[in-house]
């Protein structure tokens, strides 16, 4: 026999009970710490091969040239990848779980919209070019448009604004130019206090004054109190259907022939669209405009924060006053750019230009392949399936947790409980990080602001029922610790990368740039 | 001096025709942590109930109403560093801005201590 | 459908969990009158993964693509070479599919992200600070206009002649809701845009001063010359920054004294993709921070003491202050901060320096080229890499008829701006560190084939 395990190698389990002394790295196994980029890079560095110039400035520019390049690291590409790869691990994102933001529609992103997206003939092309070079671009924004206007029954549809907040302004300006077209002037927009805040927020900086309207007491605009403030000053309403309390607005149709017999108009947020989509048509609830969130809706990645996209579905009464650019199909079924120089002829009303170029065409390919692979039969589902699930959610937890509007009937695709009935000192926060601790992302929290310590959860329809029943038994443990006073909520997230974060430091000594001396 | 309260919970100490405004101690503790405050400019005229001032927690932003019409004559600049005496000081160190009152027959509406006290027990 | 989990079995177990008979039961607050009974009619129904990546292949093969041909269009959007690692690493999951970092604990990779990108921006611009981006240049620029007015409670703004068109008129939508006044021009044809011109428009109630840098014709205005006489007013200067990567060589606008500096960063990481998405990039001075739009990322300690990022001064923006917030927007580029980040990243301040010096010479070698052209002429005393040149004809038809050739040569003033005669026969012309030898030659051929 050969000298019998001679590396001294032999497997062995170790002693569970024994207690971990610190790293010194400060990382642990998987979970790493990251510097930034200006403690990691070093001045020179530079992760891309670029030529040198073989001319050097033209003497013209002298006096214009910059005294030294900028003050910014570089990273090589192997230091990039991992810099930006460890980061990412830091970061809770659908593709690891359920993002049940009421609201936020965070549904599973297709990856085939991103193989489009990145087909050069969509990705490479100049907003600028030649029209005759970009005919399958038109194509694409035409095609979108013909979906949103069939999916929503509205007249027309503006798709440049580049998120919801930027298409709530588009149908506010399209209201107010509107309005002055009648020669009338109204500046008083009603908004029902469940709103997003985009809503006040946009009628305030296009002009208005914002005027409230209360709800009732089964979460809904209280249509007598809205009827009681129409008047000749009033320009509108601003209402979100299925509203942020995730109830319909069964009044809507009512609400509309109101404001209309007042002479306003009706702007939907449509952030919640999703629930609807493929079942009810805006158009004939009498909306006259109502943005769609690609993002939420229509499944475009939500990036961390953006970017999003808003096209904004208009009525016959408000489509002429809509903004520039726009495409228009030919008779001859060919698609055109309708710009500046066209607008005389072809859109004279229109309240004008709302950002640079066409929207968010990286968007629109995206969200023109979800549609065609759901095609109207799939949309339906997609309603159906995301309102069954946030009532699966309703009533498998509304024993635990309080629903306000539980009792009144379903809901429609997010549920809403209430912190009524935690142990004292307990509150939406403590069911929120303690969420985290199980692996899940919370739900949206302390909003709408008409419900105490809200809860929103909108599983949206990419959950499958294994993955909600893992989710309700996590949300379930956490809101029966709550319930039951154990401390240790107060104290969570245990297990995230970050402990709670102090974010009244943040705010009141702001640091919002990196610094040498506010380095470690 | 005598100080009076609004039902907005702002307090007005008055001595002549000077005031010095701040908010309650109640109102600081509903608020949370006060990161920043965002004061009137020396000379700003005031009508009674226009908001002058923003307080700012991490989470909230309230307006401060001028209980009375006046004209400002100083601003508390210590809380550009330290917004956290509203919290720690608020009918003290945490006060606001001072103004000149231009009608002083506002006074007669707001409350005394006792009365704010009763109201603050009845929210 | 491959995107949607539920079985018909799990729906009918779940409509019991819930006591409905039906999934229609779920819509019974719709009236009747609105829910429709089946899908709606006159679309078609759902498709094959194969079947829509064919459909969108086919128009995006109708498209010609910047790549695929000689290529000299900038005027606001910019193709530079952007690295593999870019697209592969915002495609990760964990950035691409999470969204605003409102919990922090579990979104630290996209809040240092933000951190380090406004770092990366305000050090670009020369500013104090920088947001965490707004949606793209000529949205970031009205933004900034309404900045100035709530800073020097003034409502008229002074716009220079060389502003991109789209700019202007995205800033004179919005002012003619919001009343401000919006004093603009159109470019005159000179060798240097006429800032004393500019700023003999400043008057007492001025809020700002709004100048392009380079301007839209490629020109370079002297900033510090405009900021001194704007501040000497009581106004703002608000710089405007269309090709970042032109920073790379010129001054920071910050550091020649723009108090607000805007731009958009498309050009650094993200693609063309006609139009969007893009992003705003937006730095000022420390002292205005309060009244800046967009979101904050802030540096803070978590309840172990260790470092961490959240979003802050929040209480400006419309979730907390609904309308008296300083803007409406509810969002940034996230993703396209990301890409920007990583580019700049990759490229530190030296790199970033060495491609500029690369798009200016190859602008110099074809301005070289062009003005062998018969009757043609550049305009530009000094630009870094984009220039204006001046044709014989109608630039617009030369556009259109280099394409046939399969050249695309530029953007023409006439498109920018219809109508305005004096500029029909101008032409944009851009280049980049893509831009070769090769297209540059070709540019010249097909010019003087079309001009011929």
């Amino acid at each position: 026999m050969n000298a019998p395990n001679k590396a001294g190698w032999r497997p062995a389990m170790g002693d569970a009970e024994v207690t971990a002394s610190p790293t010194a790295s400060g990382d642990k196994a998987l979970m790493l710490e990251e510097p930034l980029i200006f403690e990691l890079g070093r001045p020179g560095t530079c992760g891309v091969d670029i030529d040198e110039a073989d001319l050097p400035p033209m003497d013209a520019l002298a006096s214009f040239l910059r005294a030294a390049p900028p003050a910014l690291p570089g990273l090589t590409e192997p230091e990039a990848v991992r810099h930006y790869t460890r980061l990412s691990r830091q970061n809770y994102a659908i593709d690891l779980g359920p993002f049940p933001l009421g609201s936020c529609t965070m549904k599973h992103n297709p990856r085939l919209n991103e193989k489009v997206a990145r087909l050069p003939g969509f990705a490479d092309v100049h907003p600028l070019a030649p029209q005759q070079t970009v005919r399958g671009a038109l194509e694409v924004i035409n095609q979108l448009a013909f979906w949103l206007i069939e999916l929503t029954g509205m007249h027309g549809v503006a798709m440049s604004p580049k998120a919801g907040a930027h298409g709530e302004l588009c149908g506010l300006l399209c209201i107010k130019a509107a309005i002055a077209a009648r020669g009338e002037d109204r500046h008083v927009i009603l908004v029902p206090e469940s709103a997003h805040g985009t809503n006040p927020a946009t009628a305030a900086f296009a002009g208005f004054s914002v005027e409230s309207i209360p709800a009732t007491a089964d979460g809904r605009v209280d249509l007598a109190a809205l009827k009681a403030k129409l008047g000749p000053q009033v320009a509108g309403v601003m209402i979100t259907n299925p509203n942020t309390c995730g109830l319909f607005e069964r009044d809507m149709k009512a609400i509309s022939d109101a404001v209309h017999a007042a002479g306003g108009y009706v702007y939907c947020d449509g952030a919640n669209f999703n629930a609807v989509v493929g079942k009810v048509r805006p158009g004939d609830l009498g909306i006259d405009a109502m943005h769609i969130n690609l993002h939420k809706t229509f499944s475009t990645p939500h990036g961390g924060g953006g970017p999003g996209s808003g096209p904004v579905v208009l009525s016959a009464a408000l489509s002429p006053f809509g903004p520039l650019p726009f495409t228009a199909r030919r008779a001859d079924g060919s698609v055109v750019l309708i710009e500046e120089e066209d607008a005389e002829a072809e859109h004279p009303q229109s309240f004008g230009r709302m950002a640079a170029f066409h929207g968010q065409m990286g968007m629109f390919t995206r969200a023109l392949a979800y549609i065609l692979s759901h095609g109207a039969d799939g949309l339906k589902q997609v309603a159906e399936d995301a309102v069954l699930n946030a009532n699966y959610v309703l009533r498998s937890l509304e024993d635990v947790l309080d629903a306000p509007f539980g009792g009144a009937g379903p809901c429609m695709h997010e549920a809403l409980f209430s912190d009524a009935g935690l142990a004292e000192g307990f509150s939406t926060i403590d069911i929120a990080k303690g969420l985290i601790d199980e692996g899940f992302h919370p739900m949206t929290v302390y909003f709408p602001l008409v419900v105490h310590g809200a809860m929103l959860v909108e599983p949206t329809e990419t959950e499958s029922k294994a993955g909600l029943d893992r989710f309700i038994g996590s949300l379930r443990h956490v809101a029966q610790r709550a319930r039951a006073g154990d401390d240790s909520l107060h104290g969570a997230p245990h297990f995230a990368p970050r402990r709670r974060l102090d974010e009244t430091l943040a705010a009141r000594k702001p640091v919002l740039v990196w610094k040498e001396q506010a380095g470690e | 001096m005598t100080r009076y309260y609004t039902q907005d919970h702002e307090w007005i100490e008055v001595s002549g025709s000077e005031g010095t405004v701040g908010i309650t101690d109640y109102a600081q503790g509903q608020l949370g942590d006060i990161t920043y405050v965002d004061l009137p400019e020396v000379g700003a005229v005031l009508a009674k109930g226009d908001a002058p001032c923003v307080v700012d927690s991490v989470k909230a932003a309230s307006d401060v109403y001028s209980p009375v019409s006046g004209t400002v004559t100083e601003a508390n600049h210590a809380l550009a560093d330290a917004p956290e005496l509203v919290n720690t000081e608020a009918e003290t160190g945490g006060w606001l801005f001072r103004l000149t009152l231009s009608d002083p027959a506002e006074l007669s509406v707001l409350m005394d201590r006792a009365a704010y006290d009763a109201f603050v027990a009845g929210l | 459908m491959r995107y949607l989990p539920l079985t018909p079995a799990d729906r009918a177990d779940m409509l019991g969990v819930i006591g409905a008979a039906s999934v229609d039961d779920l819509f019974v607050d719709v009236p009747g009158e609105a829910r429709l009974s089946g899908p709606i009619a006159g679309l078609p129904h759902h498709a094959s993964e194969m079947a829509v990546e064919r459909h969108m292949a086919a128009l995006a093969a109708k498209n010609v693509h910047a790549g695929a041909v000689p290529f000299f269009l900038g005027a606001g959007a910019y193709r530079h070479h952007i690295p593999a690692s870019v697209d592969h690493l915002i495609q990760r999951g964990e950035f691409l599919t999470a969204y605003t970092p409102y919990q922090p604990e579990i979104a630290q990779g996209t809040l240092q992200v933000l951190f380090e990108f406004q770092t990366q921006v305000a050090r670009l611009l020369g500013t104090d600070v920088a947001n965490a981006s707004m949606y793209d240049g000529s949205t970031a620029c009205w933004e900034a206009v309404a900045m100035a007015a709530r800073i020097t409670r003034r409502g008229r703004a002074v716009l220079s002649g060389g502003l991109h068109p789209h700019y202007l008129a995205t800033v004179q939508t919005m002012a003619r809701f919001t009343g401000d006044v919006i004093d603009s021009r159109v470019p005159e044809l000179s060798a240097a845009p006429d800032d004393d011109a500019l700023i003999a428009s400043i008057t007492p109630d001025t809020s700002c001063v709004v100048v392009q840098y380079p301007d839209v014709l490629g020109r370079i205005p002297d900033l510090a010359k405009i900021a001194a006489a704007a501040q000497g007013a009581g106004a703002l200067l608000i710089a405007v920054v269309t090709e970042p990567v032109a920073l790379g060589l010129i001054e920071a606008p910050g550091k020649l004294g723009a108090d607000i500096v805007v731009g958009e960063g498309q050009a650094l990481g993200v693609g063309l993709q006609f139009g969007g998405p893009y992003l705003g990039l937006f730095g000022c001075r420390d002292k205005y921070v309060r009244q800046m739009p967009g979101r904050l990322c802030g540096q803070t300690v978590d309840a172990e003491g260790k470092r961490g990022f959240v979003l802050t001064l929040s209480t400006r923006e419309q979730h907390i202050r609904r309308e008296k917030a300083t803007s409406n927007i509810c969002t940034n580029a996230g993703l396209c901060a990301l890409a920007f980040s990583i580019h700049m990243t990759l490229l530190g301040g030296d790199g970033l320096a060495r491609m500029a010096r690369a798009s200016h010479a190859r602008a110099r070698q074809a301005a070289e080229r062009l003005v062998k052209v018969p009757g043609v002429s550049v305009l530009n005393s000094a630009y870094v890499n984009e220039f204006t040149v001046i044709l014989p004809s109608d630039a617009r038809e030369a556009v259109r008829r280099m394409a046939d050739r399969q050249v695309l040569g530029g953007v023409s003033l006439g498109r920018l701006y219809p109508g305005a005669d004096a500029l029909a026969n101008a032409l944009l012309v851009a280049t980049s560190e893509c831009t070769t030898v090769e297209d540059i030659e070709a540019l010249g051929q097909a010019l003087e084939g079309v001009l011929a």
